[in-house]
């Protein structure tokens, strides 16, 4: 008895210890960026680092008075935001469709959505700058959006499609017999109740959005830049202004910052099901 | 229900898949297509003037036959089974340790998927500060230790071991997160049936638990192994694949022959390489993903 009651509260012992250490490597690079873009240049690289100091917020200050900058992060908030709400809009449309009804090819629609929710950016690079260059949308934000809107689809489809099937299709049915179009029950029965399902899209695609690179390098110029193209070319037209370079970074992680804090929750519902479930 | 309404009902099914089919279709099937096509031409981009010209299998030929390519190949490989593996051992040891729950089980979680949700150009921009041989952190930690400093991102031996670390630490919450979600749906009566029989710890794990969520497990490495084939802007802004080609990944090998090298129709070649290599492994999640 004794022995298991030891036995117990060590594993509870090296369980937390576990725990402690995986927050302390989870958080410690992220700590890093955080501290560094409030340090002073001279202190961003001391050796031995100064864990404490006076956080000064110099390097936001020139970072935003930059003339560009401002440029770059209103790209960003625009891109990301308009693509949001057209990805999510096509797809719940398209989802309530998946969820409920039956038609020719829908398959072949749903096979070909997993396989496109796979497909890496950069597959996409060469053909995407070829197709746009001759639309004449090269360098413009619409392209962005464009891509971002077709990438984000297939996993915002899905996610939203699991979501409308567990509702009761009872609410529907009677929608109907009162006289309702269909999209007036979607509009107005459907989405309202699947509306948790719909901000776990939303912040996925965002995130997405909001996070791409290489199509954001290949598809935009100095004036349509987005924030994370700004900040990788930072690094190679300056150097080493480390404290600039991670104020910017730190400003690109705010969003996640946030979601992880506020919907942690619904995140990682959608994470585990949008793999495991199908 | 009579024809007329149920004919109308039809209409508005094809209606509500028509906006996402036209972007999808626009974006990412018919560019994969004309990616295909380009494949067997040489198009140059200092050139785009010019017309693309037929030359039949001559880019994979030429890919094939390139060492660079092999190498990145090589590359490639070496990293997605270290990652897969490596966070599957480590994600699958944190998920047993916290699995009967545990205070503060839901603020650790949610603080261990910022990495997940954190920008790739931020992780690369961020490791590669770290990893920095005079003023990073990390050479700082390894001579307080009394370790010699390593050139992490610039010594060619150890080039790719750091990128795998920082990939390590953005994903393996990720696999936890799935394996946790997968042991917590295993029936209790299971392995309490099998500890009152008398198994011990591990025979309960090796043995219940494991075969238990063999599929998740499956599932969680596939989806692993496809990202870490598509993982490209982290390693660019890490190391941009070097020392030499020592981190050059399959994508950013495609990546420079387009941008660098400015030969359009190789790099559409590689795409469609990269690509098979992708779909096959979607194809393997489809099939377990049915099963399970």
């Amino acid at each position: 008895m004794i022995n298991n009651l030891f036995k117990k509260r060590l594993f509870n012992t090296v369980r937390y210890i576990g725990i402690i250490f995986g927050l302390i490597v989870c958080l410690f690079p992220i700590f890093i960026m955080v501290t560094t873009s409030l340090k002073n240049d001279v202190d961003s690289f001391s050796i031995p680092p100064k864990w404490i100091f006076k956080p000064i917020l110099t390097n936001y200050k020139s970072i935003l008075t930059e003339a560009n900058f401002m440029k770059y992060f209103i790209n960003s908030i625009v891109v990301s935001v308009v693509s949001t709400f057209l990805s999510i809009g096509a797809s719940s449309l398209a989802a309530y469709s998946l969820a409920r009804r039956n038609f020719i090819g829908k398959r072949i629609f749903s096979g070909s959505t997993f396989l496109m929710r796979m497909i890496p950016p950069v597959i996409l690079v060469v053909p995407v700058f070829i197709m746009f260059r001759n639309l004449g949308i090269l360098d413009s934000l619409v392209s962005l959006i464009l891509v971002y809107t077709a990438l984000t689809m297939p996993f915002a489809i899905w996610v939203i499609t699991i979501f409308i099937g567990e509702l009761p299709i009872s609410l529907e049915e009677s929608a109907y017999i009162d006289g309702c179009s269909t999209f007036q029950t979607f509009y107005k029965i459907v989405l309202p109740l699947i509306s948790p399902g719909l901000s776990v899209a939303a912040i996925f695609t965002f995130r997405t959005a909001w996070n791409e690179f290489i199509l954001s390098l290949i598809l935009t110029n100095r004036m349509t830049r987005t924030l994370p193209v700004a900040v990788s070319l930072y690094i190679t037209d300056t150097g080493t202004e480390w404290g600039k370079i991670t104020a910017i970074a730190t400003i690109i992680a705010i969003p996640a910052f946030f979601f992880t804090f506020f919907s942690a929750k619904q995140l990682i519902a959608g994470m585990t099901a949008g793999s495991v479930k199908g | 229900m009579s024809l007329k309404s149920f004919n109308s009902r039809s209409l508005s099914t094809y209606l509500f898949l028509l906006p996402a089919t036209v972007i999808m279709g626009f974006v990412l099937a018919y560019p994969i297509f004309k990616g295909l096509r380009l494949s067997f031409f040489e198009w140059q981009m200092r050139n785009l003037m010019k017309d693309p010209v037929w030359v039949g299998l001559r880019n994979y030929r030429e890919l094939f036959a390139d060492p660079f390519f092999w190498e990145s190949i090589q590359v490639t490989l070496k990293f997605t089974f270290s990652v897969v593996f490596i966070e599957l051992i480590v994600g699958m040891g944190i998920a047993l340790l916290l699995e009967k729950g545990i205070r503060g089980l839901r603020f650790f979680r949610s603080v261990f998927i910022l990495p997940i949700m954190v920008a790739p150009v931020v992780v690369g921009v961020i490791w590669r500060f770290l990893y920095n041989p005079s003023y990073g952190m990390y050479n700082y930690l390894l001579r307080k230790v009394g370790l010699p400093a390593l050139g992490w991102l610039s010594d060619p031996k150890i080039a790719l071991g750091s990128v795998i670390i920082a990939d390590v630490w953005q994903w393996t919450p990720f696999v936890f997160l799935l394996i946790l979600a997968g042991l917590q749906g295993i029936p209790k009566e299971l392995t309490e049936a099998s500890l009152i029989d008398g198994a011990n710890y591990f025979q309960n794990l090796f043995y219940i638990k494991i075969p238990a969520i063999a599929s998740v497990i499956g599932i969680t490495v596939v989806l692993r192994m496809i990202d870490s084939f598509r993982s490209l802007v982290v390693i660019f802004n890490m190391t941009y694949g070097g020392p030499g080609l020592s981190t050059e990944v399959l994508s950013l090998h495609l990546y420079k022959i387009a941008f660098v090298g400015q030969r359009l129709g190789l790099a559409a070649a590689n795409a469609i390489i990269l690509l098979i290599i992708i779909i096959s492994l979607s194809m393997i999640m489809m099939i377990k993903r049915r099963k399970g």
